[in-house]
């Protein structure tokens, strides 16, 4: 063995592609997945280090479809260095970084200059996402191809919706020669302009609502499109029960269709908008209970593919001000893994379905490496303790930018270690 | 029921106790506005600011006067000699205010919730003049005020609110108070204006005027804004007008001895006839009289209040 070789010993390993759920050990070298065998098979491995992983999930690295890195431009947000801390103290090694950067990553040289921050700062893998048109403003198609071939993953206009329907379109066509999904922010821009959902909180606040329908006549037309093209779509942030239902019955007839959901739009309704909370302010906005539970359904009966974090850093001054004019969206890296586990505590999700939405699907829609821990795949490891309890502080998130509506929440479950490419790069304390 | 509150935001969640105990404090206050020489000495040396984002005579005009007869000392500050202008923020504009020790802040704002920003940033009392879409509690106080001078009672009686109740912050505060008191509300306006989700709060719902009216002891019209027709709400104020303009024909409807509110400022000949609005049945006049003694009451019942001390500590804090 060489002297990099590591070991996680003692847990309960759960790879839903192998299909294990079973106590394994795992064996790290070179920065790939070696071995995987019964408890104690390495007890005489000589290793560089062997990581107790008793009474812990170990699972392959969870993976962010959608995050907002904030840099080139924000980084009084967030940078490529702290949001990649962030993501790997929430137990994830990778993470793909929406394009509404400043420039936008609407370049091969912009995804580039993302890139070599990512070498130089980044604790997780970053994956950037072009936009889909030029500056995000929904009229060109942006350089899809000199992106394609510089490193994006996926194109998405995600905070914009794509406007128009013959630009979609196009990007949906064109992006089919490379195999790369359009992520789809799908909002109609003449039902927006509201800054909740609309509802009876949104009626007893005196805020301007957005309705379901904004998304679901986006996504259904997305729907449309795709089928017209054969074209692969993404719907981001599903919020609502119109949308499960039509992901749904497009899925049936064998359109190339996937979703993703946040866990605060699972977790939350627009009720916590309360007295005017900033921190309850996204884009799309809490819905109604109907529409959690939708989500919820969703996810367990694999509707939506993914679980997103949408984790969009703002700074304290752009959300302590009139509740329509804070920015739009919250922090979520460090909250994602313990909210997501509260579906398996309540038996919505089994512990494989939940790698399966938060690492094995994000990798298969991306086609990126990971989502598994089978020999020879790469050693992107998240160490679960599923039973540690913490608590949402905003001196021990790692983001920069603190904008959460869990703060002060008592959360269960953590990333006791994460490795990405065999190396430790986050070790929490708790167990 | 002592008033407990520590600002006035809305009238959502207040106990009728609260809102009975404000309305009897401002029957006090009444006649200090008949004297010849209109001043008590109840708020000598307490300040109070009234900070307004948005143009209003009546109701700046309503608490300044509530404040002067009361003997406070008042600022006005508008939007335009802000520094609104300069791109500060309103919780840095409510510490700065603060930091001079002012009794209480009485603030108007485009923005729903802007009171309740301010109230997080400063510890002393902030009443809500007008928030965006939100509430305008002090105006549905006098609201509640005018109609038990004139009907003796709130509890069972038959309100109508016409109009554009989704945008209206009138209409917001008076629901919440009309039934935390026990009327019986009806929202009466076109579906545009007027969402489904009106009916949760325990309120009927009319589309039709005359139905919305028939048996009313009491209808609040609502000011249309002209803007609203831009957006679609409705094609023009002229069918806005002949669907729910209030006019003595469609009056019959109502009560015999109904009365008619309306916040002001009225746009004649639109969603009211000037015959109504000068009518035997019109308490707009009086609704103006009572603002004064509504807002005096509420002045003296959040201002005259001294720090607490926990409220002290923090100044010294912030102090030093």
């Amino acid at each position: 063995m060489t002297c990099d070789a590591i070991a996680i010993e003692g847990g309960h390993l759960v790879d839903p592609v192998a299909g294990v759920d079973a106590p394994r050990d795992l064996l790290l070298q070179d920065g790939k997945v070696f071995a995987v065998d019964k408890p104690g098979a390495f007890r005489s491995a000589d290793v560089a280090r062997r990581i107790d992983a008793r009474g812990c999930w170990v699972v392959p690295g969870l993976i962010d479809l959608h995050c907002h890195l904030r840099e080139p431009g924000y980084e009084y947000k967030e940078t490529v260095a702290s949001g990649t801390a962030a993501a790997v103290a929430g137990g994830f090694t990778a993470v793909a970084c929406m394009a509404n950067t400043n420039p936008v990553n609407d370049s091969a040289a912009v995804t580039r200059f993302i890139l070599e921050r990512a070498a130089e700062a980044a604790l997780a893998r970053v994956y950037p996402i072009g936009a889909l048109s030029q500056g995000l403003a929904g009229e060109r198609l942006a350089e899809i191809g000199e992106m394609r071939a510089a490193g994006i993953v996926a194109v998405s206009d995600d905070g914009n919706p794509v406007a128009d329907a013959g630009l979609m379109r196009h990007a949906l066509e064109y992006c089919a020669m490379f195999d790369i999904p359009i992520i789809d922010h799908a909002e109609d821009p003449g039902l927006a302009g509201g800054s909740m959902h609309e509802g009876r909180t949104s009626i007893r606040l005196g805020l301007r609502g957005i309705p379901a329908a904004a998304e679901e006549v986006m996504v259904s037309r997305d729907i449309a499109l795709a089928e017209l093209t054969g074209s692969r779509l993404h719907v981001a942030h599903a919020s609502t029960r119109g949308t499960v239902e039509l992901v749904r019955a497009a899925k049936a007839r064998g359109v190339r269709v996937t979703a993703e959901a946040t866990p605060h739009h699972f977790t939350l309704t627009d009720e916590a908008v309360a007295e005017y909370d900033g921190n309850a302010k996204m884009n799309p906005p809490l819905r109604g209970g109907n529409d959690r539970e939708a989500l919820v359904a969703g996810l367990a009966d694999a509707t939506i593919d993914a679980i997103a974090t949408d984790h969009a850093p703002h700074h304290r001054d752009e959300k302590e001000v009139e509740f329509e004019h804070a920015a739009f969206g919250i922090v979520g890296l460090e909250t994602a893994l313990p909210l997501s586990l509260g579906l398996v505590e309540r038996r919505l999700l089994t512990p494989s379905d939940w790698v399966r939405r938060l690492s094995s699907r994000p990798a298969e829609i991306l086609g990126v490496p990971g989502g598994n821990l089978r020999p020879g795949a790469i050693a992107d490891v998240t160490v679960v303790s599923p039973a540690a309890e913490w608590r949402v502080e905003t001196g021990r998130l790692k983001s920069k930018s603190k904008n959460s509506p869990f703060l002060g929440w008592k959360m269960k479950g953590r990333a006791s270690f994460t490795l990405v490419g065999g190396r430790v790069v986050h070790e929490g304390v708790e167990r | 029921m002592p008033f407990t509150q520590r600002h006035l935001l809305g009238l959502e969640g207040l106990a009728a106790e609260e809102i009975l105990h404000v309305l009897d404090t401002a029957k006090s206050f009444v006649e200090i506005s008949e004297r010849d020489i209109k001043k008590v000495p109840t708020l000598r040396g307490k300040t109070i600011i009234n900070l307004f984002y948005e143009n209003s005579t009546r109701t700046r005009t309503s608490f300044e006067i509530a404040a002067k007869r009361l003997s406070a000392d008042t600022i006005n500050i508008s939007a335009s000699s802000s520094s609104a202008q300069k791109g500060e923020t309103l919780a840095d504009t409510a510490r700065n205010l603060e930091a001079m020790r002012p009794d209480a802040i009485v603030v108007r704002h485009p923005s729903s919730g802007a009171p309740h920003v301010l109230a997080r940033a400063v510890s002393r009392p902030v009443i809500n003049a007008g928030d965006g879409q939100h509430e305008h509690p002090t105006q549905a106080l006098l609201d509640l005020f005018t109609i038990r001078e004139k009907k003796g009672r709130i509890a069972g009686l038959d309100v109508a609110i016409v109009g554009d109740i989704l945008h209206s912050r009138v209409a917001r505060s008076n629901l919440f108070g009309l039934c935390a008191l026990g009327a019986k509300v009806r929202l009466v306006g076109p579906p545009t204006l007027l969402p489904a989700e009106f009916a949760s709060f325990g309120v009927a719902i009319h589309h039709e005027l005359k139905a919305g009216i028939t048996g009313a002891d009491v209808i609040m019209m609502l000011r249309i804004q002209r803007e609203r027709q831009g957006a679609n709400f409705f094609p023009s104020l002229d069918e806005y007008s002949r669907l729910f303009g209030l006019d003595r024909a469609a009056l019959t409807a109502a009560k015999p001895d109904v009365v008619i509110l309306h916040p002001g400022p009225m746009n004649r000949g639109v969603e009211i006839s000037s015959e109504v609005a000068d009518g035997p049945y019109s308490l707009i006049l009086d609704q103006v009289t009572n603002g004064v003694a509504v807002r005096m009451a509420l002045l003296y019942l959040l201002a005259a209040r001294g720090r607490t001390e926990a409220e002290r500590d923090a100044e010294e804090r912030a102090a030093s």
